[in-house]
């Protein structure tokens, strides 16, 4: 059963109302209905990937973010010196919970801030000689650490310092590799720009330049997983269990070595579509290395995904990945039996990062609920038009939408769970809506692969079902003509 | 369905299961890692007193500082006054940070803008993003003033905020009449309080000279009451605390920036993006008080100046009143500023405290401390490990702003700590972060930590309790409702160490089961 589309385009332009000329004009680009014919096509006219309105509450964070805090920051035997003033590593500090094996300080530095901590002077005089310092400084420091990356923040790109004269002269000094990524916050639209000046900065720096003792016809590497949680860890151990081999790991709990023998594998596995499909690509051209999208959110976009792989390998690889879901089916059967009855029919609305407003859907679906309108900070076209298959006719299909936007829709279509991240999460506990933060897992977490989506269950139900919510007298502004719903 | 099927492990325990456990072995093979040996060595050796005196020697290199940026302070600012909306001019990385990070310490909404300015505004200014910006904010989120603060990108392309607000009223994107205040806070200089203090200062400056009034001070209806500006906050509970204490003297007042409606807000079903607040007609009113009661002295350095020189008034300067005597000063700052005695009831509950303290000395008597935070916390702090017999050991303050450590704020600690035998171990660290204080708390062990919760991983390496106090605590809910400023304070912040110390004693008892203690 579809969603009434008029009633909802007519919802849409209703709150676009409150804007200006300009800035209505420009959001209404941002909105699209899915309807049959774009479920279909996957055609959209949506706008993506341009630039947010000034002086509205955008989700969106900047490049630096994509990335150090996405890319980069997770790799944990390597420094990565947030370059610039001391605001962007300390609030990137720990929050994207990359799990990590290894010892904090001593051979894994992810939940650590390493900073030049730029003072007017550096400004002034540029931040070069500092930064031989400090690349000097981390290897006594951390005699362990692999490699540096310099991540340079905003006053860095705009005073020209020249970090990759600085980068070169230290890898040749300290005999290990010094990624100078030109992530300047002010560069790009929003966190996507980061993400590819990073993977840019993979391909240009390490990739290619360690050897695989020995290679199988079942290597393969996940990319585009940043462990949250220990998302990765919970997807490794199904394509282990299914027989192959994971040489690399990008970038959760991700090592230098594996950045630099991932151009081995035989095929790359790739999650977070947005963020990594630069790498993948380019493996593609330069290594002949094919790849493919999956998706470990759910049991049933899990099974599909490990039949999809399977498929792409011999049969002994197919017969173990029948034996694996098989091996898990009763699990997830008893998930679904217990969560299903509890959360059957309720209404979800989701604004996340560049992949989970799509590849969550499957799950949320697993357990009866329905997804009413779906959005992203900083997907492009090619995501929106992954999007329209996955949705129902109706729902609403948003990009970079405001806060105002968002508490507007919620509370228009009564929604019965929002997900989205940290800066709005408390703005709905004061509406009575349960909210869940799909950045990082609110917490909790492992979402990916089969013990990910128990946890995953487990936690909408919590969340939902919790009594807390009774207590709130919601004055719902729900649509009162022709309840889209 | 059996209750086995359904075990639904957490990621602590779902990790050291055998399988996790296995492919942890399993991955090394491709990580190429360290062998045991040398991370053995690398880990003793970064816990030697060789490795600490090389920590102390980098002159480049900020590992784990303890402070942020000066536009977070202003937002927080910003928040502190009525129907006001923070405008940070420049990334919109930069705000989304902020709001992060402010909404991850209160678990509540942080509402905030930002003028988005990308490429082409580091070419041609961020003029036409202001002016934009202003109007979409005033349209969508209908504030009743706009507080400006720039990030690094905006102070680096030097952006003219007077002319750009000026031109923004010019083309009608605001009407003139609408109050826009602004502060210049590059995050290369300083850190959140100095962001916290220029934006006060500029609203208060601002707000007092469009009025078009006159300062006199003590005259009008204004002329009784005090003014309270508490700093950079990261407490709700304490601007509770200090409203009791002045109802207590029935005393009228003026709180100049008080947040904690925007971050103690009611769940209501509805949500209003603005909670409280100084009102806006009281800031130029504000001139015209008896007197300012300042609790964050360093912090508050320019309002402090500001309020002395051009308001004229009287000022009283503290830093965070924690413990007794700290309390005793402040009530004799208010009693001083209004000619008023300390209440009754505030005597007797300093009674009630003192007996508390009496009743849990024999757990805190000697225990040696490591302090970490801002500079008016850890006076504040200091003076109350004294008063209970603790003894400050390692205390460090990231916040190396020259005002700090020239000298002023170091030889006040210095001051204070030889008031007291138990001050006599006492080091004091300026700049420094919080990687020098894990080899301090390696090299020179004691028995508790109290800082934020970034503390924790020194504190976890060195085996020592963490006690969280300060800004930001992520890790631990509601902390900051419960006020640690006046008597009520000090009570608080006694339970909360003492039963950290007892915990400890509970886990190390070795059989016996002490029931009573």
């Amino acid at each position: 059963m579809g969603l009434d589309i008029e009633a909802n385009k007519k919802l849409v332009e209703d709150i676009l109302e409150a804007y200006p000329d300009k800035a209505k004009k420009d959001r209404k680009k941002h909105f699209q209905i899915n309807t049959e014919e774009t479920k279909e096509s996957c055609s959209c006219s949506l706008k993506s990937n341009i630039k947010s309105r000034p002086g509205v509450m955008t989700p969106r964070g900047c490049s630096y973010a994509g990335s150090k805090g996405v890319v980069w920051g997770p790799i944990k035997d390597m420094v990565h010196i947030s370059h610039g003033p001391v605001g962007c590593g300390q609030y990137s500090w720990g929050t994207r919970r990359n799990y990590a094996n290894g010892t904090l300080g001593i051979d894994n530095f992810t939940a650590m801030q390493i900073t030049s901590d730029f003072q007017e002077t550096d400004i002034v005089f540029g931040g070069d000689k500092k930064l031989e310092i400090i690349c000097r400084e981390i290897k006594e420091m951390f005699p362990l650490a692999k490699g540096i990356s310099v991540q340079s923040e905003c006053p860095v790109g705009l005073i020209g310092d020249d970090i990759e004269a600085v980068s070169k002269k230290m890898a040749k000094e300290l005999e290990m590799p010094v990624v100078p990524v030109r992530c300047e916050g002010f560069r790009g639209v929003s966190q996507s720009l980061g993400h590819h000046i990073a993977n840019d900065a993979i391909r240009d720096f390490v990739m290619g330049k360690a050897d695989l003792a020995e290679t199988g016809p079942y290597d393969v590497n996940i990319i585009g997983d940043y462990n949250i949680g220990g998302d990765a860890w919970a997807s490794r151990i199904l394509l282990e269990e299914m027989g192959l081999r994971v040489i690399a790991q990008w970038s959760g709990d991700g090592t230098l070595n594996e950045l630099e023998i991932a151009h081995k594998a035989k095929m790359n596995l790739i999650h977070c579509h947005r963020s990594m499909n630069y790498m993948v690509t380019h493996m593609e051209q330069a290594y002949g290395i094919p790849w493919m999208e999956y998706n470990f959110f759910g049991p049933s976009k899990t099974y599909e995904s490990l039949r999809a792989i399977a498929a792409k390998f011999d049969a002994t690889i197919q017969e173990n990945c029948e034996k694996v879901i098989a091996k898990y089916k009763p699990q997830m059967d008893a998930i679904i039996g217990k969560y299903r009855p509890r959360l059957e029919g309720k209404k979800v609305m989701l604004l996340i990062g560049g992949l989970r407003s799509r590849h969550t859907i499957g799950a949320y679906e697993d357990l009866g609920m329905e997804i009413v309108a779906t959005g992203y900070e900083f997907a492009h076209k090619d995501d929106y038009e992954r999007t329209f298959p996955e949705m129902k006719e109706g729902s609403i299909i948003m990009d970079d939408p405001t806060a105002y936007e968002l508490e507007e829709l919620a509370q228009k279509l009564n929604i019965d769970l929002m997900g989205s991240g940290v800066k709005e999460k408390y703005v709905y506990h004061k509406m009575g809506i349960p909210f869940r933060q799909m950045h990082s897992w609110d917490y909790s977490g492992p979402y990916h692969g089969f013990d990910g989506f128990k946890i995953f269950a487990k936690d909408m139900d919590m969340t939902v079902n919790n009594p807390v919510w009774n207590l709130i007298d919601k004055k719902e502004k729900v649509q009162t003509e022709g309840a889209s719903v | 369905m059996s209750k086995e099927r359904l075990n639904i492990p957490d990621y602590n325990t779902l990790f050291t299961e055998e399988r996790y456990v296995q492919q942890r072995e399993n991955k090394k093979q491709f990580e190429a890692p360290c062998s045991d040996q040398e991370k053995a060595e690398a880990l003793a050796y970064s816990k030697s007193a060789e490795y600490m005196e090389k920590n102390f020697e980098r002159k480049a290199v900020v590992i784990n500082p303890h402070k942020a940026c000066q536009p977070l302070g202003s937002v927080m600012a910003a928040l502190g006054f009525e129907k006001t909306l923070p405008f940070v001019h420049g990334s919109q990385g930069c705000n989304s940070y902020f709001r992060s990070h402010l909404s991850r310490h209160f678990k509540e909404p942080t509402p905030a803008v930002s003028s988005s300015m990308t490429e082409d505004a580091a070419v041609f200014g961020g003029m036409s993003n202001m002016i934009d910006g202003l109007q979409n904010a005033v349209a969508l989120y209908k504030p009743e003033m706009v507080a400006v603060c720039t990030t690094c990108m905006a102070e680096v392309i030097g952006d003219d905020l007077t002319a750009f607000i000026g031109n923004a009223r010019q083309k009608g994107a605001i009407a003139e009449d609408f109050p826009v205040t602004y502060a210049n806070t590059p995050s290369f200089i300083g850190s959140h309080i100095t962001g916290y203090d220029a934006m006060i200062k500029n609203i208060l400056n601002q707000l007092f000279d469009r009025s078009g009034l006159t300062a006199a001070p003590g005259t009008g209806e204004e002329g009784e009451k005090l003014n309270v500006l508490l700093g950079f906050e990261p407490y709700t509970g304490n601007f509770a605390e200090i409203r009791k204490i002045l109802n207590a003297f029935d005393t009228k007042y003026t709180i100049l920036g008080d947040h904690s409606g925007n971050y103690d807000s009611p769940a209501t079903g509805e949500y209003e993006y603005y909670y409280g607040g100084t009102k806006l007609a009281d800031v130029p009113k504000a001139a015209n008080a008896l007197g300012s009661l300042v609790l964050q002295k360093y912090t508050l350095k320019k309002t402090q100046e500001y309020i002395s020189g051009t308001w004229k008034q009287q000022v009283s300067s503290l830093s965070t009143p924690l413990g007794v005597k700290a309390t005793d000063k402040l009530l004799a700052a208010i009693s001083e500023l209004t000619g008023l005695p300390v209440p009754a009831s505030l005597t007797e509950e300093r009674g009630r405290v003192v007996d508390a303290y009496a009743d849990s000395h024999p757990y805190l008597h000697g225990k040696r401390v490591a302090l970490a935070g801002d500079p008016d916390l850890l006076l504040g702090l200091i003076g109350f490990c004294l008063e209970v017999g603790m003894e400050p050991v390692h205390i460090l303050c990231s916040n190396g702003d020259v005002e700090f450590d020239g000298k002023k704020w170091k030889e006040e600690v210095e001051a204070l700590l030889a008031t007291s035998p138990y001050g006599s171990e006492a080091t004091v660290y300026v700049g420094k972060d919080l990687w020098h204080l894990r080899s301090l708390l390696l090299n020179d062990p004691v028995d508790l930590a109290i800082g934020s919760s970034h503390v924790k991983f020194a504190a976890k390496d060195a085996g020592v309790p963490l006690v969280r106090v300060g800004f930001p605590i992520f890790d631990r809910h509601h902390m900051h409702r419960n006020p640690i400023i006046g008597y009520q304070g000090a009570l608080n912040l006694l339970t909360l160490i003492v039963n950290i110390v007892l915990d400890q004693l509970d886990n190390n008892e070795s059989g016996f089961g002490d029931l009573v203690r």
